[in-house]
Parts: C-alpha cells; sequence; structure tokens
C-alpha cells in the first residue's frame, strides 16, 4: 500500500488535494459520494480536514458533509489497518459457515469486528453480502473477492498480511 | 485454441485469475496460439473456475480447473477427468429458459461486435421505430414487473414518468444488490453489461429521459470496472451520447458507487444517496416517477427488470408473456445459494415449486444433511419449513404462504441451522442498516435483539412481546427494511418453535 496511507497528512496537504477533487467532480449532478470517494482513495479515510472546504465548495452546511461521512459504512475518520480483511456475515454465508469462521478469525487475532492488530496489519471488518452466495463462506482482502474460505485459507491470508 | 474462462467475481474468488496465468504460460510453453476471452459466468458456480475449449461440436467445458489442471487439459482434453462435454447439453444448462441471461457467459462481455452477433441491440433498434408510448406499451403488454423485489409493473411505472411533463427526466438503475443470496444482478453487469445499457437507453426513448445513472454497490468492485468500461465503450460507439446510434435522442448514462448502505437499496434513500445526500428514506407520496432524482420524474428499475427490456423488443412482448404462471409473466433468474450441492444461477419460467429447486436443481444440501429452511428473498424474506416447499415461485404464490419473492435469492439451511440466532441476526442486521428515519425500524430492531435474547435466556413472557414488536414494525415503518424485518423473525418463530422452545427448555 502506499505510504500515504500509514501516516496523517498535514491539513494544508489534505487542503490542496481536496480543492483538486472538488475541481474535478465539479461537473457532477450530486457530486458528493464520488467526492468522498475520492478523498478516501487518496488518503485510505477521509479526513476531518476537507470538511470545511467541501462544505464551502458545494455550498452546504458542514453537518450535512459530516451528517453524509458519518451515515455511510465505507467512510472511515481514521486511517485503517495495512490490509483490511472484509468477512461476511449475511445469511448465505452463514448457511456455509461463515459464523465459525468470523468468530474464530476474530478471536484468533483478539479482535470484535472494526478492529484493527495491535502492529497496524489488519483491520477486519464486516461485510453484509459480497454477492458470492453460492461459493461461500466470502470474504475481500483488500478489494479482492475470495470463496468458501475455511480456516486454512483464512490463516493463509492473515499471514500473508502480517497479522 | 480458443478458450473461455470467466472474469465473473466467483469465478475469480475460487481463483479464475491464477488458472488464467497458467493457461497463457503452459499454452506458450506448448507453442499454441492460444486466445482466451475472459467470459462472464455460466451461472454454475459450483463448476467455476469453468474452462470452455472451442471445438467443431461446440464449447467443451472442464470445471472445476485449477492451475495444477491446466497442462494435462491442454495436452488431452477428452481424457481429463474434469471433462463435463458440451456446456450447453450440461442437465443445469439445458433445463433453462434463459432469455434475460441468454448471452451471459456466451460472449466477450466487453466486445460490442460479439454483443451485437447474438442479437445484441436488435430490440433498440426496433424501439428506435417506435413512438414514446408505443415503447411502453409493449412493456406494458409483456407482464413485466419489478424485479428487484416490490414486483410493481414496470410499464405502468414508465407510464406514469412518460405522462410526466418536465425538462428533465432520468432513468436511474438500482445495481445495490445488497439481498444475501442473491447475485444476479452482479453476474449480468459483469458477463453482459451491454444489455443493461440498452436496457435503460430503451427506458430513456419511451419516458423521453435523456440521461441515466446506475447506482452500483461498492461491494462489487468487478461489476463497477466491468460496467465502467462498457459505458465507455458504448460511449465510443455512439450508442450513448447526442444521438443514440446516430439517428435517435441523446442519451448518455454514468456509473455511481454507494458507500456500504444497505438501505440504499431502497429506492426513495437511493435517490436521497446519488444527490449527495444520507441515504433516508423519503415519505411517498411523492412517487419517485414524478419527484424522483433532483425532484424530477424519474424511473428506477433493478438491474434485471432494465436487463430484460431488450429481449423483450428482441423477441416481442407476447413472445415474453407467454412463459410464467397466473400474474408472474416471463422468466426470473433464481439464485440458488447457501448450503447446496449445486448453487449458482437459474433462469426459468415463473412456476417451478420451492422444493424442485432446493432438491432437484439445487440437488440438496452440500453437508448432505437434511434441509431445515429456505429463506426466499434476501435479509427481509421469510423461512420456509420442509412443508412449505410445494409453493410455486411466483409473486402472489409467495405472498400467499407469508412469503416474498424478492430477488428471488433463495438461500438453503441444513439441520444444524439455528432459527432463534437467524431471527436475532435479522433484528441486529435491520439495526446496523437503518437509515432511523421511522422509530419502528430504528428502535424496534434494537428491542428486537433484546426480545429475541431474552426468549434465548428462557423468558416465555417475551414471546407475545416478540410478535407485538413485529406487528408495530410491520404496519408502522416508512420502508421494508423495518417492514419486513417481521418476515424472517415470525416465520422463524411461527414454523420453528422448537427453536425457540428448546431453549427455554435449557435454560429452566
Amino acid at each position: 500500500m502506499p505510504d500515504i496511507h500509514s501516516r496523517r497528512p498535514s491539513p494544508e496537504e489534505v487542503r490542496s488535494r481536496t480543492r483538486e477533487i472538488l475541481a474535478a467532480h465539479a461537473h457532477l449532478e450530486g457530486p458528493l459520494l464520488p467526492i468522498l470517494h475520492a478523498m478516501q482513495e487518496s488518503f485510505g479515510f477521509v479526513p476531518q480536514d476537507c470538511v470545511q472546504p467541501i462544505a464551502e465548495g458545494l455550498n452546504i452546511g458542514r453537518a450535512e458533509v459530516h451528517g453524509v461521512i458519518t451515515f455511510y459504512h465505507d467512510f472511515r475518520e481514521a486511517p485503517a489497518g495495512r490490509h483490511v480483511v472484509k468477512i461476511c456475515r449475511a445469511e448465505a454465508c452463514q448457511a456455509q459457515g461463515g459464523n465459525a469462521l468470523a468468530d474464530d478469525t476474530l478471536a484468533r487475532l483478539g479482535l470484535e469486528w472494526h478492529g484493527t492488530t495491535a502492529n497496524g496489519a489488519v483491520t477486519i471488518e464486516p461485510v453484509y453480502c459480497l454477492g458470492l452466495c453460492a461459493c461461500g463462506p466470502a470474504a475481500m482482502v483488500d478489494g479482492k473477492v475470495m470463496g468458501r474460505v475455511d480456516a486454512a485459507r483464512m490463516d493463509a491470508i492473515l499471514a500473508e498480511a502480517g497479522a | 485454441m480458443k478458450v473461455w474462462l470467466p472474469r465473473d467475481a466467483a469465478a475469480r474468488a475460487l481463483g479464475a485469475d491464477d488458472v488464467a496465468g497458467t493457461l497463457l504460460t503452459q499454452a506458450r510453453a506448448r507453442g499454441i496460439d492460444l486466445t482466451l476471452i475472459r467470459n462472464g459466468s455460466r451461472g454454475m458456480i459450483w463448476l467455476e473456475p469453468l474452462l470452455e475449449i472451442e471445438t467443431p461440436e461446440g464449447r467443451i467445458g472442464f470445471g472445476p480447473v485449477t492451475p495444477a489442471d491446466v497442462a494435462a487439459i491442454l495436452d488431452t482434453p477428452e481424457a481429463h477427468p474434469k471433462a463435463l462435454g458440451l456446456v450447453e447439453a450440461l442437465p443445469w444448462m439445458a433445463r433453462q429458459t434463459r432469455l434475460t441471461f441468454a448471452r451471459c457467459g456466451v460472449i466477450d462481455p466487453l466486445s460490442l461486435a460479439d454483443y451485437e452477433a447474438h442479437g445484441g441491440l436488435s430490440g433498440l433498434r426496433r424501439a428506435l421505430e417506435m413512438d414514446a408510448a408505443g415503447i411502453v406499451a409493449e412493456v406494458t403488454e409483456s407482464g413485466l414487473r419489478g424485479r428487484g423485489g416490490a414486483g410493481f409493473p414496470t410499464g405502468i411505472k414508465w407510464d406514469t414518468v412518460r405522462k410526466a411533463q418536465a425538462d428533465r427526466k432520468y432513468i436511474v438503475c438500482n445495481a445495490d444488490e445488497g439481498d444475501s443470496g442473491t447475485f444476479a444482478d452482479r453476474m449480468i453487469m459483469e458477463g453482459d453489461p451491454f444489455t443493461l445499457i440498452e436496457g435503460m437507453i430503451i427506458a430513456g426513448l419511451g419516458v423521453g429521459a435523456t440521461k441515466g445513472f446506475v447506482y452500483l454497490r461498492s461491494e462489487y468492485p468487478d461489476a463497477i470496472e466491468v460496467m465502467n468500461a462498457a459505458v465507455t465503450i458504448a460511449r465510443d460507439a455512439g450508442l450513448l451520447g447526442a444521438s443514440v446510434l446516430g439517428t435517435g435522442p441523446a442519451f448518455d448514462m454514468e456509473i455511481r458507487v454507494g458507500a456500504g448502505a444497505y438501505v440504499c437499496g431502497e429506492e426513495t434513500s437511493l435517490l436521497n444517496s446519488l444527490e449527495g445526500k444520507r441515504g433516508v428514506v423519503r415519505a411517498k407520496p411523492p412517487l419517485p416517477a414524478l419527484q424522483g432524482f433532483m425532484g424530477q420524474p424519474t424511473v428506477v428499475n433493478n438491474v434485471i427488470s432494465l436487463a430484460t427490456v431488450p429481449v423483450i423488443f428482441e423477441k416481442g412482448a407476447g413472445f415474453y408473456r407467454d412463459f410464467g404462471l397466473g400474474r408472474s409473466r416471463g422468466t426470473i433468474p433464481l439464485q440458488i445459494a447457501g448450503n447446496v450441492q449445486k448453487g449458482g444461477l437459474f433462469e426459468t419460467a415463473f412456476g417451478l415449486t420451492l422444493g424442485e429447486i432446493v432438491d432437484d436443481i439445487a440437488g440438496g444440501t452440500r453437508t448432505g444433511r437434511p434441509v431445515k429452511a429456505v429463506q426466499v428473498g434476501g435479509p427481509l424474506g421469510a423461512y420456509f419449513p420442509r412443508s412449505k416447499l410445494d409453493t410455486p415461485f411466483g409473486y402472489e404464490e409467495f405472498d400467499g404462504q407469508g412469503g416474498l419473492i424478492g430477488h428471488a435469492g433463495v438461500v438453503v439451511f441444513d439441520e444444524s441451522a439455528d432459527m432463534l440466532g437467524m431471527a436475532r441476526f435479522a433484528f441486529e442486521f435491520c439495526a446496523v442498516e437503518s437509515c432511523g428515519k421511522c422509530t419502528p425500524c430504528r428502535i424496534g430492531a434494537v428491542r428486537g435483539v433484546e426480545t429475541v435474547d431474552r426468549i434465548a435466556r428462557g423468558d416465555a413472557d417475551a414471546i407475545p412481546l416478540l410478535t407485538d414488536l413485529c406487528e408495530t414494525m410491520k404496519d408502522g415503518s416508512l420502508c421494508a427494511l423495518g417492514g419486513f424485518t417481521p418476515y424472517p423473525v415470525m416465520s422463524a418463530l411461527t414454523h420453528f418453535p422448537d427453536d425457540f422452545a428448546t431453549t427455554r427448555k435449557a435454560a429452566e
């Protein structure tokens, strides 16, 4: 992962990137979600320092921007671990042993959902359906989908991620 | 040598990319001139990655293929233990009526030429010769109903938008396929994206809209990639832009990515999200057909509804309507998932019984243990016990049994399923995903988890309370999230009382 994900950007860095992102999305109807996705793509999270310039750029209140950021599960207000492992909790995966996989993984790492390992290597998150319902339990590691994930496969994933 | 290996997310999740890499190196080592097409999935997920090789007789399949199988398949294909014979002749394929998914898994998803060679764009060309009223009438005539779950007649929705007076109108495709057990939207977007684009253009012609959006969930990175690429290709080819195919009016579209909120699959919440707001539900009326995106008349249709439009125009409304059962016309892409031998996508006319789907087509459970419950229609769908598996697959038929077909996901559970746990999960999910606008859903979901926990601790008094809470949520919620969470909960309680009673006895 790029270096930018492992440290907090300076307020000036955030402001200048926000200006670029606002300009790139100015022509869209309803641009706020694409803008926030672009912010998160740049920094690995949506930094607090972008709220004011986005609000000004779109002529809406800061509270509205904050409200949108906090409504959606995808947007982080702080950086995640270097790798993000999402485990599907939905019914179809539960029917294929998803609960045991999730419980074992969390217990092994000593984490709750959304927790990050002490070394900052892995964040574990729940996801509700990846559309891999006929080959569960499913997981997503840094945006890459995986099916029929058993304990051995999860061990390999975590080892590779340095958890 | 021409071969196909899916780029579908399920195939990739099962190792298709590694197989593709090995194919290329092994072919090079053997001096084989290999043309590898990354197609969509045929829908036989238990056979993924499914490799297909062109022969004079047709495409022969191999699956599930691992990188270790590749060398032997290239050397002596017919003798390989994973050889399946002609793919189209496999029982799973031969038994289907593939209309919406006719091209999925067959063509190169991003080749417009391949798309046209397999019937693509002929529906649009026919629509371009019709007037708006005629286009809408054709859809009404086909009997197509919303495949997202609500089952509202698509033609009536389009007609409302067509008749609305406004400077701007929009086509919004709901690709926020968040229901567990469903993946038809994902498969068609990854396997045949132009059919969705064509359907949206026809919708635009029918109602007088010039702009379309696909609201696509962020959990589907592969579908996002394919749809974006397809839109660019369509624009370069003049299919989208200032004049559709050089003769029609303007129509262009954008792919918008969701941000992990299940409730945004509800149309008004989706519209708010598309506008850049919190995805809270809007009260209806006004209907989105009259005041939708940016307050303008908007068609909001599910992916499968829109992707079915081209075949209706290609073959005619009557052809489509002649399939089906009662008021459920045409075909439905069943998504068979959970604990099954053979899971995947099976498109068929309405009318099969749930038992035929589970026992016959899916071959029962993968674990080999008896089927205990089948949840149809996603996390807000009812759990059906064995005794109700004779229910025929149709909107009214399921409604009559206290269930819903939703987006036609069928999730099978074996006898190890704990139905009290599943009821608790339904509330937990509702609590996590509630938009917070209406009280029955926001508070009810949390109280529901607590009430199920009381039952689990052996408190029998909590059972009538749970029933009462479900009534309140059902009648008082603004949208289906709070309003339908009682379906899985009450069906679990009603059909599997032992799971609620056993825990009580154990606690006593």
